[in-house]
């Protein structure tokens, strides 16, 4: 098909971004016919499409938030299966963001568009690896395109909370993480590091860790924190939901060292604001260093920046040639990652 | 450097200040010499390196990256040190250098070394590590940590009274070997003779039931509107202490003017209103307000202009030495023969005696009680006639009584949330009095109340919440509190012209309609 562009066939509509020969939404924020999800987070899962297509894990965690609202009819499509749409090939691809996070590869008239989704580069015990692909188009995410977001060895972020618990044995510690993914990973991580002792649950975390549990991830033993007494928390880890953090819930534990796993605690201003008392900075997305490289393996000689800090990664790519325009869809936030 | 980093990486976020002697603590008792002592410099403000300027930080972050990168990413942090800290691009594989290395370099450095110097260092650390260098060198750790808590986490560490510190702390200098050597090893207490160290004042407790005192065993003074102060001077050397042990020398040289002698006093600094029609005669008339004495405050250097329409002097309340004598071994009826003695003798208007009250049964006394807000003055202290001088508070020998405060209806405005054990109730309350048709905050308040009332008000701000600000929640205007405060002046940094000296919410007028609270011309007349 001599003089096709990509934006002919994958553009972003008020709904997101729209595949038009497959007819196909990528994560759309409203409600459409034909969807494929990239992952479960809220903010690109949503609830109330017809056909869903997004991996069994992604699948399987929309049905556990969403229940029947999840999809009219959900399709899954395991890491590697392709998939043919009105002439053009689907493939899911893994991204290393959360367990069953994917991206799209998107094939149509000797053209491929890579859509990333959310992902990270780094190790994740909890979900498969990103897997670069090669393309002509890469549709890379932003959420911490700055050359300040370097984030740490996240060894290094539960070596302090567990030193930390060390230090104030007659207190809580109170660790808020997204409850997809970030706490299920902040478990693993701190099993790593040789922690055997039961940790104690928000109620809003349970079903994602049961649910991760079945998917084979082991994460040790889980407690509700729910009806125990106050005393019995001194020296313990708790987790619980970002929102939850100052709220009246932390008041049954005992003067509680509030702890914060995210990306964003790299910047003290923002984690002052949340009021944290020990920032852990680990993240399920690429920070800068793995945002540029990530550009660079792809080799995609054009990129569509979705969301976060467009403008600088748009700077970043101009300057090394590559063609880079910022996508601007709406209903994409900051992940409360 | 790592251990120096990771500690003020934690205190920055920790709000409580038992958690912040407990890092403060265990980190001076697993960190050696000499990177505890420069850290202790640093914490207590002891370290500054004046070849180390902003400027060169400045270029050294510009180098990182590109203008506009650059420019996004300060835009976005805030700050030029952390900034600068997570933009290194570190090059090759330095060694991380320790905290004593850094000192000890920098302190030698001259100006056009500093840069490369930084630079190298730069390379060796993680971003906290370069947060911590960074702020360092350039002498901004704003990390909520006064001198003052250092030495009792100094004290918790090692197991001694921080009086003791105290008493040798202004003798001993960076990086303070022969403290930890005296602390942690073992070895002899600094010698402090001929110093003019600062002594542990004795303080007082406030006079809550007083029905069994037979007036006769206590000396009664007044307590001046002042800020207690101790003045040293031994072996040629005069020093002006805080009542936290901070030399505050610098802001007032004509108090070190006047401490022409060799001794320690205990006594109340003031200054005088030049303008007062009584002033031809320094020693009888009264002294300005605490807000002139403001104006004095919390300044390392002190112009020409401010000593001339603020110049201070001191009243005295007791005599700690009389040359090489220490006389807190006395009794204060002792003391104060020796005191009475030693101020005629040096004879300098800018050292007066705190005059002895009158007041041979209770009546007398709580009449002057009752007249202290007229005279200016922040109440009474009684002290047993038979009390050495002894640190801290002890129980049973002095007493302070405050004049009554002053209480106005006040209507809240704004809750926000508290900290550490309170980071969950909306605990921190802006209150206003009408002006005109409108309210405008005159105060902020977060005692005054019980754990219940907590509770109470807590609920209170979450259902009549009508707008959100981050941790900050506006409410209904709807609630009055009488507020209790010691004393309010002006000040034109305040929207309502007004501020409150020790707010606290004296009781919950749950009863009272917010328009019957207070009208600002009230609280005006009150200054
Ligand atoms: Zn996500």
């Amino acid at each position: 098909m001599a003089g096709l562009r990509p934006e002919d066939w994958l553009k972003a509509t008020e709904r997101g971004l729209w595949c038009a020969p497959a007819d196909l939404y990528i994560d759309p924020v409203r409600a459409v016919e034909r969807a494929v999800v990239t992952h479960g987070h809220a903010d690109h899962a949503r609830p109330g499409n017809g056909r869903v297509l997004a991996t069994p894990e992604t699948l399987a965690i929309m049905q556990a938030r969403y229940g029947d609202a999840a999809a009219r009819q959900a399709q899954p499509l395991a890491y590697g299966e392709t998939l043919d749409l009105g002439g053009v090939t689907v493939r899911l691809v893994p991204a290393g963001h959360v367990l069953g996070s994917a991206q799209v590869v998107l094939e149509h008239g000797g053209q491929r568009i890579v859509v990333s989704g959310d992902y990270k580069r780094r190790r994740d015990p909890t979900c498969p690896a990103f897997e670069p692909v090669a393309c002509d188009v890469f549709v890379t995410e932003a959420t911490f395109a700055l050359p300040v977001f370097r984030h740490p060895d996240d060894a290094g972020e539960i070596a302090s909370l567990l030193a930390s618990v060390a230090l104030f044995p007659e207190r809580a510690h109170l660790v808020g993480a997204y409850g997809l993914g970030k706490a299920q990973r902040t478990i693993r991580l701190i099993r790593e590091a040789g922690w055997d002792r039961p940790l104690y649950l928000h109620g809003a975390l349970q079903a994602l860790c049961d649910l991760y549990e079945a998917h084979g991830i082991d994460l040790g033993p889980l407690e509700p924190a729910a009806g125990r007494d106050r005393a019995a928390f001194a020296g313990e880890i708790v987790l619980a939901p970002p929102g939850s953090l100052s709220d009246r819930w932390s008041r049954r534990l005992p003067d509680p060292v509030t702890a914060m796993a995210s990306g964003w605690m790299r910047v003290r201003q923002r984690a002052k604001q949340r009021g944290v008392e020990l920032p852990l900075i680990i993240s399920d997305h690429a920070d800068w260093d793995e945002l540029t490289a990530t550009l660079e393996e792809v080799g995609a000689p054009e990129v569509w920046v979705t969301h976060g800090r467009e403008e600088a990664l748009v700077h970043w790519a101009a300057r090394r040639g590559i063609r880079a325009r910022a996508l601007s869809l709406i209903g994409r936030e900051d992940e409360d990652e | 450097m790592k251990a120096f980093a990771a500690l003020l990486d934690r205190l920055v976020y920790t709000p409580s200040r038992n958690a912040k002697l407990r890092l403060l603590a265990d980190y001076f008792r697993r960190t050696p010499d000499p990177d505890r002592g420069w850290a202790l410099a640093a914490l207590t403000g002891s370290l500054n390196f004046p070849n180390a300027k902003a400027g060169a930080i400045r270029e050294l972050a510009r180098e990182q990256t590109d203008e506009v990168l650059f420019a996004l990413s300060y835009d976005y942090v805030g700050d030029l040190a952390e900034t600068t800290a997570l933009l290194w691009q570190t090059q090759g594989d330095a060694e991380p250098p320790g905290l004593a290395d850094v000192v000890e370099t920098l302190r030698q450095a001259g100006r056009t070394e500093v840069r490369g110097l930084v630079a190298g260092w730069l390379d060796g650390l993680d971003a906290t590590g370069r947060w911590a260098l960074l702020k360092l060198i350039t002498g901004g750790l704003r990390i909520g940590v006064s001198a003052r808590l250092a030495r009792v986490a100094l004290g918790q560490a090692f197991d001694t009274a921080v009086e003791e510190i105290e008493e040798i702390w202004h003798a001993v200098d960076p990086p303070y070997g022969a403290l930890f050597a005296w602390l942690a090893d073992g070895a002899g207490k600094p010698d402090v003779a001929g110093r003019p160290t600062f002594r542990p004042f004795m303080l007082a407790h406030p006079l809550e039931e007083r029905a069994d005192l037979d007036p006769a065993d206590w000396l009664v003074e007044w307590k001046w509107d002042g800020i207690r102060v101790q003045l040293a001077a031994r072996g040629g050397e005069r020093r002006l202490y805080s009542r936290t042990g901070d030399d505050i020398s610098g802001a007032f040289p004509d108090v070190l003017a006047a401490m022409d002698f060799d001794g320690v006093l205990d006594g109340e600094l003031l200054v005088r209103d030049p303008a007062s029609p009584d002033s031809s005669d320094p020693g009888s008339a009264d002294p300005a307000s605490f807000n002139a004495l403001q104006q004095r405050l919390n300044r390392k250097t002190v112009s020409k202009k401010m000593l001339a329409a603020h110049p201070a002097y001191v009243v005295a309340y007791d005599i700690l030495f009389d040359g090489a004598a220490d006389l807190r071994v006395l009794t204060l009826e002792d003391r104060r023969g020796r005191l009475e003695a030693f101020v005629a003798r040096h004879d300098h208007p800018d050292i007066e005696l705190s005059a002895l009250l009158d007041a041979p049964d209770w009546e007398s006394v709580a009449a002057l009680q009752a007249e202290a807000r007229r005279l200016g003055r922040e109440g009474l202290m009684l002290k047993r006639r038979d009390s050495l001088y002894e640190p801290g508070r002890k129980t049973g020998l002095w007493f302070k009584w405050k004049r009554d405060p002053l209480t106005a209806d006040a209507v809240l405005m704004y809750a926000q949330r508290g900290h550490g054990r309170r980071s969950s109730f909306y605990s921190d309350y802006t209150f206003g009095v009408w002006r005109g048709g409108e309210l405008v905050p005159v105060g902020k308040a977060y005692f005054g109340f019980t754990d219940a009332e907590l509770a109470q008000l807590d609920k209170w701000v979450r259902n009549h919440t009508v707008n959100r600000f981050g941790p900050v929640r506006e409410v209904e205007k709807r609630l009055v509190f009488e507020v209790a405060f010691d004393s309010i002046h002006t000040s034109p940094r305040h929207k309502s012209g007004l501020a409150m000296r020790f707010p606290r919410i004296a009781r919950i007028r749950w009863d009272k309609p917010a328009a019957e609270a207070d009208r600002i011309e009230a609280l005006e007349a009150m200054v």
